[in-house]
Protein backbone atom coordinates (compact mmCIF):
# COMPACT_ATOMS: atom_id res chain seq x y z
CA UNK A 1 0.00 0.00 0.00
CA UNK A 2 1.54 3.30 -1.02
CA UNK A 3 1.16 6.28 1.26
CA UNK A 4 -1.20 7.92 -1.26
CA UNK A 5 -3.89 5.40 -0.38
CA UNK A 6 -3.90 6.40 3.27
CA UNK A 7 -7.28 7.72 4.32
CA UNK A 8 -8.16 10.29 6.90
CA UNK A 9 -9.24 7.42 9.10
CA UNK A 10 -5.79 5.85 8.98
CA UNK A 11 -4.27 9.17 9.97
CA UNK A 12 -6.77 9.46 12.83
CA UNK A 13 -5.92 5.95 14.08
CA UNK A 14 -2.19 6.63 13.95
CA UNK A 15 -2.48 9.92 15.80
CA UNK A 16 -4.73 8.49 18.51
CA UNK A 17 -2.40 5.50 18.89
CA UNK A 18 0.60 7.77 19.45
CA UNK A 19 -1.40 10.09 21.72
CA UNK A 20 -2.55 7.15 23.84
CA UNK A 21 1.04 6.01 24.33
CA UNK A 22 2.11 9.52 25.31
CA UNK A 23 -0.90 9.76 27.66
CA UNK A 24 0.14 6.54 29.42
CA UNK A 25 3.68 7.88 29.84
CA UNK A 26 2.34 11.14 31.23
CA UNK A 27 0.05 9.36 33.69
CA UNK A 28 2.64 6.92 35.03
CA UNK A 29 5.95 8.76 34.58
CA UNK A 30 5.41 12.49 34.44
CA UNK A 31 2.45 13.28 36.69
CA UNK A 32 3.57 13.63 40.32
CA UNK A 33 2.52 11.16 42.99
CA UNK A 34 -0.48 12.47 44.87
CA UNK A 35 0.44 13.32 48.48
CA UNK A 36 -2.51 11.75 50.30
CA UNK A 37 -4.00 9.13 48.01
CA UNK A 38 -0.73 7.91 46.51
CA UNK A 39 -0.45 6.07 43.22
CA UNK A 40 -4.14 5.10 43.19
CA UNK A 41 -4.91 8.66 42.24
CA UNK A 42 -3.40 7.98 38.81
CA UNK A 43 -6.65 6.26 37.82
CA UNK A 44 -8.19 9.73 37.97
CA UNK A 45 -6.81 10.82 34.57
CA UNK A 46 -8.42 8.01 32.61
CA UNK A 47 -11.49 8.04 34.82
CA UNK A 48 -12.32 11.67 34.07
CA UNK A 49 -11.42 11.25 30.40
CA UNK A 50 -13.64 8.18 29.97
CA UNK A 51 -16.58 9.83 31.73
CA UNK A 52 -16.21 13.02 29.72
CA UNK A 53 -15.96 11.13 26.42
CA UNK A 54 -18.98 9.00 27.34
CA UNK A 55 -21.09 12.09 27.95
CA UNK A 56 -19.80 13.69 24.74
CA UNK A 57 -20.74 10.58 22.73
CA UNK A 58 -24.25 10.63 24.15
CA UNK A 59 -24.56 14.32 23.32
CA UNK A 60 -23.58 13.48 19.73
CA UNK A 61 -26.18 10.70 19.71
CA UNK A 62 -28.82 13.15 20.95
CA UNK A 63 -28.01 15.67 18.20
CA UNK A 64 -27.92 12.95 15.54
CA UNK A 65 -31.32 11.65 16.72
CA UNK A 66 -32.80 15.16 16.53
CA UNK A 67 -31.39 15.55 13.03
CA UNK A 68 -32.84 12.19 12.05
CA UNK A 69 -36.32 13.20 13.23
CA UNK A 70 -36.09 16.48 11.33
CA UNK A 71 -34.41 15.31 8.11
CA UNK A 72 -35.19 11.56 7.95
CA UNK A 73 -31.82 10.61 6.52
CA UNK A 74 -30.69 7.11 7.46
CA UNK A 75 -27.10 8.14 8.07
CA UNK A 76 -28.08 10.19 11.14
CA UNK A 77 -29.62 7.10 12.65
CA UNK A 78 -26.33 5.33 11.97
CA UNK A 79 -24.42 8.09 13.76
CA UNK A 80 -26.79 7.95 16.73
CA UNK A 81 -26.52 4.17 17.08
CA UNK A 82 -22.73 4.15 16.68
CA UNK A 83 -22.29 6.98 19.15
CA UNK A 84 -24.53 5.34 21.77
CA UNK A 85 -22.60 2.07 21.48
CA UNK A 86 -19.24 3.80 21.92
CA UNK A 87 -20.57 6.15 24.58
CA UNK A 88 -21.92 3.26 26.61
CA UNK A 89 -18.48 1.62 26.60
CA UNK A 90 -16.82 4.83 27.82
CA UNK A 91 -19.47 5.36 30.51
CA UNK A 92 -18.92 1.75 31.62
CA UNK A 93 -15.19 2.37 31.78
CA UNK A 94 -15.83 5.55 33.77
CA UNK A 95 -18.01 3.66 36.24
CA UNK A 96 -15.55 0.77 36.63
CA UNK A 97 -12.46 2.97 37.04
CA UNK A 98 -14.41 5.21 39.42
CA UNK A 99 -15.42 2.17 41.40
CA UNK A 100 -11.78 1.07 41.75
CA UNK A 101 -10.77 4.53 42.87
CA UNK A 102 -13.68 4.70 45.32
CA UNK A 103 -12.68 1.38 46.92
CA UNK A 104 -9.17 2.69 47.49
CA UNK A 105 -10.10 6.12 48.85
CA UNK A 106 -13.61 5.91 50.33
CA UNK A 107 -13.37 2.22 51.28
CA UNK A 108 -16.40 1.10 49.27
CA UNK A 109 -16.90 -0.05 45.69
CA UNK A 110 -20.05 1.93 45.37
CA UNK A 111 -21.52 4.95 47.09
CA UNK A 112 -24.84 6.56 46.26
CA UNK A 113 -23.12 9.73 45.23
CA UNK A 114 -24.88 11.97 42.66
CA UNK A 115 -22.45 11.59 39.81
CA UNK A 116 -22.08 7.85 40.30
CA UNK A 117 -25.81 7.35 40.50
CA UNK A 118 -26.51 9.63 37.54
CA UNK A 119 -23.99 7.67 35.50
CA UNK A 120 -25.71 4.45 36.51
CA UNK A 121 -29.13 5.78 35.47
CA UNK A 122 -27.60 7.11 32.26
CA UNK A 123 -26.14 3.69 31.58
CA UNK A 124 -29.58 2.14 32.11
CA UNK A 125 -31.25 4.62 29.73
CA UNK A 126 -28.84 3.86 26.90
CA UNK A 127 -28.80 0.14 27.57
CA UNK A 128 -32.60 0.37 27.22
CA UNK A 129 -32.08 2.26 23.97
CA UNK A 130 -30.07 -0.63 22.54
CA UNK A 131 -32.60 -3.16 23.85
CA UNK A 132 -35.40 -1.18 22.23
CA UNK A 133 -33.66 -1.22 18.86
CA UNK A 134 -33.42 -5.00 18.96
CA UNK A 135 -37.13 -5.33 19.61
CA UNK A 136 -38.36 -3.28 16.64
CA UNK A 137 -38.90 -4.68 13.17
CA UNK A 138 -38.51 -2.52 10.10
CA UNK A 139 -35.64 -0.13 9.50
CA UNK A 140 -37.44 3.20 9.38
CA UNK A 141 -39.66 2.38 12.33
CA UNK A 142 -36.64 1.29 14.35
CA UNK A 143 -34.78 4.46 13.45
CA UNK A 144 -37.73 6.70 14.27
CA UNK A 145 -38.72 5.16 17.63
CA UNK A 146 -35.09 4.86 18.73
CA UNK A 147 -34.52 8.52 17.87
CA UNK A 148 -37.53 9.55 19.96
CA UNK A 149 -36.23 7.52 22.90
CA UNK A 150 -32.74 8.91 22.56
CA UNK A 151 -34.08 12.49 22.65
CA UNK A 152 -36.38 11.86 25.62
CA UNK A 153 -33.61 9.98 27.42
CA UNK A 154 -31.11 12.77 26.97
CA UNK A 155 -33.56 15.36 28.31
CA UNK A 156 -33.93 13.16 31.40
CA UNK A 157 -30.21 13.16 32.19
CA UNK A 158 -29.84 16.67 33.74
CA UNK A 159 -33.08 16.24 35.68
CA UNK A 160 -31.79 12.95 37.01
CA UNK A 161 -28.58 14.62 38.03
CA UNK A 162 -30.42 17.33 39.94
CA UNK A 163 -32.67 14.84 41.68
CA UNK A 164 -29.78 12.70 42.75
CA UNK A 165 -27.54 15.60 43.75
CA UNK A 166 -29.88 16.59 46.55
CA UNK A 167 -29.14 13.41 48.42
CA UNK A 168 -25.62 13.86 49.66
CA UNK A 169 -22.28 14.39 48.02
CA UNK A 170 -19.00 12.66 48.71
CA UNK A 171 -17.66 12.89 45.18
CA UNK A 172 -14.67 15.24 45.04
CA UNK A 173 -15.24 18.50 43.23
CA UNK A 174 -12.06 18.90 41.26
CA UNK A 175 -12.80 22.21 39.66
CA UNK A 176 -14.21 24.87 41.89
CA UNK A 177 -14.73 28.48 40.99
CA UNK A 178 -11.96 29.57 43.29
CA UNK A 179 -9.41 27.53 41.39
CA UNK A 180 -8.39 23.93 41.13
CA UNK A 181 -6.64 21.54 43.49
CA UNK A 182 -4.37 20.14 40.81
CA UNK A 183 -0.71 20.92 40.37
CA UNK A 184 0.27 22.22 36.88
CA UNK A 185 1.78 18.87 35.84
CA UNK A 186 -1.38 17.05 36.93
CA UNK A 187 -3.58 19.51 35.10
CA UNK A 188 -1.52 19.19 31.92
CA UNK A 189 -1.74 15.39 32.11
CA UNK A 190 -5.49 15.56 32.63
CA UNK A 191 -6.04 17.87 29.67
CA UNK A 192 -3.87 15.68 27.47
CA UNK A 193 -5.76 12.55 28.53
CA UNK A 194 -9.15 14.16 27.89
CA UNK A 195 -8.02 15.28 24.44
CA UNK A 196 -6.64 11.81 23.69
CA UNK A 197 -9.86 10.10 24.69
CA UNK A 198 -11.87 12.55 22.61
CA UNK A 199 -9.65 11.75 19.65
CA UNK A 200 -10.06 8.03 20.33
CA UNK A 201 -13.82 8.52 20.34
CA UNK A 202 -13.78 10.07 16.87
CA UNK A 203 -11.49 7.30 15.61
CA UNK A 204 -13.81 4.62 16.93
CA UNK A 205 -16.80 6.50 15.53
CA UNK A 206 -15.29 6.61 12.05
CA UNK A 207 -14.63 2.85 12.14
CA UNK A 208 -18.09 2.14 13.50
CA UNK A 209 -19.69 4.28 10.78
CA UNK A 210 -17.72 2.45 8.12
CA UNK A 211 -19.00 -0.82 9.58
CA UNK A 212 -22.53 0.60 9.44
CA UNK A 213 -22.13 1.57 5.78
CA UNK A 214 -20.72 -1.84 4.90
CA UNK A 215 -23.54 -3.69 6.59
CA UNK A 216 -26.06 -1.52 4.74
CA UNK A 217 -24.34 -2.31 1.45
CA UNK A 218 -24.43 -5.98 2.31
CA UNK A 219 -28.15 -5.75 3.04
CA UNK A 220 -28.75 -4.15 -0.33
CA UNK A 221 -26.67 -6.75 -2.17
CA UNK A 222 -28.62 -9.57 -0.57
CA UNK A 223 -31.93 -8.24 -1.79
CA UNK B 1 -61.15 20.17 24.69
CA UNK B 2 -64.45 18.47 23.82
CA UNK B 3 -62.50 16.06 21.63
CA UNK B 4 -60.11 15.19 24.44
CA UNK B 5 -63.13 14.53 26.62
CA UNK B 6 -64.61 12.20 23.97
CA UNK B 7 -61.50 10.01 24.07
CA UNK B 8 -61.63 9.88 27.87
CA UNK B 9 -65.34 8.93 27.75
CA UNK B 10 -64.56 6.20 25.21
CA UNK B 11 -61.93 4.69 27.54
CA UNK B 12 -64.28 5.01 30.51
CA UNK B 13 -67.08 3.21 28.64
CA UNK B 14 -64.62 0.45 27.74
CA UNK B 15 -63.55 0.04 31.34
CA UNK B 16 -67.11 0.18 32.64
CA UNK B 17 -67.92 -2.83 30.49
CA UNK B 18 -64.89 -4.99 31.14
CA UNK B 19 -63.12 -3.52 34.21
CA UNK B 20 -60.20 -5.68 33.10
CA UNK B 21 -57.58 -2.99 33.59
CA UNK B 22 -58.81 -1.47 36.84
CA UNK B 23 -59.26 -4.83 38.54
CA UNK B 24 -55.81 -6.08 37.68
CA UNK B 25 -54.17 -2.78 38.63
CA UNK B 26 -55.87 -2.72 42.02
CA UNK B 27 -55.07 -6.32 42.88
CA UNK B 28 -51.48 -5.95 41.73
CA UNK B 29 -50.94 -2.80 43.82
CA UNK B 30 -52.32 -4.61 46.85
CA UNK B 31 -50.01 -7.56 46.23
CA UNK B 32 -47.00 -5.25 45.95
CA UNK B 33 -47.82 -3.63 49.31
CA UNK B 34 -48.28 -7.01 50.98
CA UNK B 35 -45.11 -8.48 49.48
CA UNK B 36 -43.13 -5.49 50.67
CA UNK B 37 -44.53 -5.60 54.18
CA UNK B 38 -43.78 -9.30 54.46
CA UNK B 39 -40.27 -9.06 53.07
CA UNK B 40 -39.20 -6.00 55.08
CA UNK B 41 -41.03 -6.61 58.37
CA UNK B 42 -38.25 -8.74 59.83
CA UNK B 43 -35.37 -6.38 59.27
CA UNK B 44 -36.75 -2.87 59.45
CA UNK B 45 -37.26 -1.51 62.97
CA UNK B 46 -39.77 1.17 62.15
CA UNK B 47 -42.07 0.34 59.30
CA UNK B 48 -42.60 4.06 58.78
CA UNK B 49 -39.12 4.28 57.28
CA UNK B 50 -39.99 2.18 54.27
CA UNK B 51 -43.65 3.22 53.95
CA UNK B 52 -43.19 6.04 51.37
CA UNK B 53 -41.10 3.84 49.11
CA UNK B 54 -43.58 0.98 49.32
CA UNK B 55 -46.43 3.30 48.38
CA UNK B 56 -44.70 4.60 45.27
CA UNK B 57 -43.44 1.22 44.15
CA UNK B 58 -47.01 -0.05 44.40
CA UNK B 59 -48.33 2.94 42.45
CA UNK B 60 -45.75 2.77 39.69
CA UNK B 61 -45.91 -1.01 39.27
CA UNK B 62 -49.70 -0.95 39.12
CA UNK B 63 -49.58 2.08 36.83
CA UNK B 64 -47.25 0.18 34.55
CA UNK B 65 -49.84 -2.57 34.16
CA UNK B 66 -52.46 -0.01 33.16
CA UNK B 67 -50.14 1.78 30.76
CA UNK B 68 -49.07 -1.41 29.04
CA UNK B 69 -52.72 -2.19 28.27
CA UNK B 70 -53.59 1.37 27.27
CA UNK B 71 -52.53 1.26 23.63
CA UNK B 72 -52.66 -2.51 23.16
CA UNK B 73 -56.40 -2.35 23.76
CA UNK B 74 -56.53 0.21 20.97
CA UNK B 75 -54.46 -1.77 18.51
CA UNK B 76 -56.18 -5.12 19.10
CA UNK B 77 -59.22 -4.48 16.91
CA UNK B 78 -57.65 -1.83 14.70
CA UNK B 79 -59.01 0.87 16.99
CA UNK B 80 -55.74 2.77 16.92
CA UNK B 81 -55.95 3.22 13.15
CA UNK B 82 -59.49 4.50 13.54
CA UNK B 83 -58.39 6.89 16.24
CA UNK B 84 -55.52 8.17 14.12
CA UNK B 85 -57.82 8.62 11.12
CA UNK B 86 -60.12 10.86 13.16
CA UNK B 87 -60.03 14.44 11.91
CA UNK B 88 -58.38 15.67 15.10
CA UNK B 89 -54.93 16.88 15.97
CA UNK B 90 -52.48 14.23 17.24
CA UNK B 91 -52.06 16.25 20.43
CA UNK B 92 -55.77 15.69 21.16
CA UNK B 93 -55.17 11.94 21.03
CA UNK B 94 -52.12 12.26 23.27
CA UNK B 95 -53.85 14.35 25.89
CA UNK B 96 -57.00 12.21 25.72
CA UNK B 97 -55.06 9.01 26.32
CA UNK B 98 -52.81 10.64 28.88
CA UNK B 99 -55.77 11.94 30.90
CA UNK B 100 -57.60 8.63 30.74
CA UNK B 101 -54.46 6.83 31.93
CA UNK B 102 -54.12 9.42 34.68
CA UNK B 103 -57.76 8.84 35.64
CA UNK B 104 -57.43 5.05 35.84
CA UNK B 105 -54.20 5.16 37.81
CA UNK B 106 -55.76 7.74 40.16
CA UNK B 107 -58.83 5.56 40.72
CA UNK B 108 -56.56 2.65 41.64
CA UNK B 109 -54.57 4.92 43.96
CA UNK B 110 -57.74 6.19 45.61
CA UNK B 111 -58.78 2.63 46.46
CA UNK B 112 -55.30 1.59 47.58
CA UNK B 113 -54.58 4.63 49.75
CA UNK B 114 -56.99 3.92 52.67
CA UNK B 115 -55.85 0.28 52.75
CA UNK B 116 -52.23 1.43 52.81
CA UNK B 117 -52.80 3.75 55.77
CA UNK B 118 -54.60 0.95 57.61
CA UNK B 119 -51.97 -1.71 56.87
CA UNK B 120 -49.04 0.50 57.86
CA UNK B 121 -50.94 2.12 60.71
CA UNK B 122 -50.10 5.65 59.58
CA UNK B 123 -52.02 8.88 60.23
CA UNK B 124 -53.76 10.20 57.13
CA UNK B 125 -52.36 13.49 55.81
CA UNK B 126 -54.45 15.49 53.36
CA UNK B 127 -51.33 17.17 51.94
CA UNK B 128 -50.33 13.84 50.46
CA UNK B 129 -53.05 14.04 47.81
CA UNK B 130 -51.57 16.86 45.69
CA UNK B 131 -48.17 15.14 45.82
CA UNK B 132 -49.69 11.89 44.61
CA UNK B 133 -51.47 13.74 41.79
CA UNK B 134 -48.23 15.49 40.75
CA UNK B 135 -46.24 12.26 40.80
CA UNK B 136 -48.92 10.44 38.82
CA UNK B 137 -49.12 13.22 36.21
CA UNK B 138 -45.38 12.94 35.49
CA UNK B 139 -45.56 9.16 35.40
CA UNK B 140 -48.52 9.05 33.00
CA UNK B 141 -47.13 11.84 30.80
CA UNK B 142 -44.04 9.79 29.90
CA UNK B 143 -45.90 6.49 30.26
CA UNK B 144 -48.50 7.36 27.63
CA UNK B 145 -45.78 8.23 25.12
CA UNK B 146 -43.90 4.98 25.70
CA UNK B 147 -47.11 2.98 25.76
CA UNK B 148 -47.83 4.23 22.24
CA UNK B 149 -44.22 3.52 21.30
CA UNK B 150 -44.23 -0.12 22.43
CA UNK B 151 -47.40 -1.07 20.49
CA UNK B 152 -45.32 -2.08 17.49
CA UNK B 153 -42.45 -3.56 19.46
CA UNK B 154 -41.68 -7.20 20.12
CA UNK B 155 -42.04 -8.31 23.78
CA UNK B 156 -43.84 -5.03 24.49
CA UNK B 157 -44.91 -5.92 28.04
CA UNK B 158 -41.25 -6.24 28.97
CA UNK B 159 -40.08 -3.24 26.96
CA UNK B 160 -42.39 -0.69 28.60
CA UNK B 161 -40.92 -0.95 32.14
CA UNK B 162 -37.37 -1.08 30.74
CA UNK B 163 -37.96 2.14 28.82
CA UNK B 164 -40.04 3.93 31.42
CA UNK B 165 -38.33 3.38 34.77
CA UNK B 166 -34.94 5.00 34.06
CA UNK B 167 -36.69 8.10 32.70
CA UNK B 168 -39.19 8.56 35.56
CA UNK B 169 -36.52 8.00 38.22
CA UNK B 170 -36.32 11.73 39.19
CA UNK B 171 -40.11 12.00 39.61
CA UNK B 172 -40.05 8.85 41.71
CA UNK B 173 -37.24 10.13 43.94
CA UNK B 174 -38.96 13.49 44.44
CA UNK B 175 -42.35 11.89 45.14
CA UNK B 176 -40.88 9.47 47.69
CA UNK B 177 -38.94 12.27 49.41
CA UNK B 178 -42.04 14.48 49.61
CA UNK B 179 -44.24 11.63 50.84
CA UNK B 180 -41.70 10.76 53.51
CA UNK B 181 -41.36 14.40 54.52
CA UNK B 182 -45.10 14.86 54.88
CA UNK B 183 -45.52 11.62 56.84
CA UNK B 184 -42.71 12.71 59.20
CA UNK B 185 -44.24 16.17 59.55
CA UNK B 186 -41.21 17.97 58.12
CA UNK B 187 -41.32 21.73 57.53
CA UNK B 188 -42.23 22.80 53.99
CA UNK B 189 -39.13 24.93 53.67
CA UNK B 190 -37.03 21.75 53.74
CA UNK B 191 -38.99 20.18 50.92
CA UNK B 192 -39.64 22.99 48.45
CA UNK B 193 -36.78 21.95 46.18
CA UNK B 194 -38.30 18.48 45.82
CA UNK B 195 -41.66 20.04 45.00
CA UNK B 196 -40.00 22.26 42.39
CA UNK B 197 -38.27 19.25 40.90
CA UNK B 198 -41.54 17.28 40.70
CA UNK B 199 -43.45 20.17 39.12
CA UNK B 200 -40.52 20.84 36.76
CA UNK B 201 -40.44 17.18 35.73
CA UNK B 202 -44.20 17.25 35.02
CA UNK B 203 -43.99 20.40 32.91
CA UNK B 204 -40.88 19.36 30.95
CA UNK B 205 -42.06 15.85 30.22
CA UNK B 206 -45.62 16.85 29.35
CA UNK B 207 -44.12 19.20 26.77
CA UNK B 208 -41.52 16.70 25.48
CA UNK B 209 -44.01 13.81 25.29
CA UNK B 210 -46.58 15.99 23.56
CA UNK B 211 -44.02 17.01 20.94
CA UNK B 212 -42.61 13.50 20.53
CA UNK B 213 -46.04 11.83 20.26
CA UNK B 214 -46.44 13.01 16.64
CA UNK B 215 -43.32 11.11 15.65
CA UNK B 216 -44.35 7.97 17.51
CA UNK B 217 -47.79 7.44 15.95
CA UNK B 218 -46.73 8.50 12.46
CA UNK B 219 -47.69 5.34 10.55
Amino acid sequence: MSWRELTFRDLLSAVSGVAMTVALCLVFLVAPREAIMGDVQRVFYFHVSAAWTGYLALLVAFLASLLYLLRREGRWDGVALSSVEIGLIFVTEGIISGSIWAKATWGAWWTWDPRLTTSAVLWLIYASYLTLRQAIEGETRRARLAAVYSVVGFVAVPINFMAIRWWRTVHPVVFERAGCHLSPAMLATLIFCVATFTLLYFTLLSYRLRLQRMSEQLQQLRR
Amino acid sequence: MGKVWAIILKDLALQRRSREMLNSMFIFALIVILVFSFSFELRVERVKQIAPGVLWVAFTFAGMLGLSRSFILESDQGCLDGLLLCPVDRSVIYFGKMLSNLLFISITEAIILPLYFALFNLPFKLLLLPIIVLGTVGFSAVGTLFSAMTVHVRAREVMLPILLFPIVMPALIAAVKLTGGILDGQAWSEMTHWLQLLVGFDVIFLAVSYMAFDYVVEE
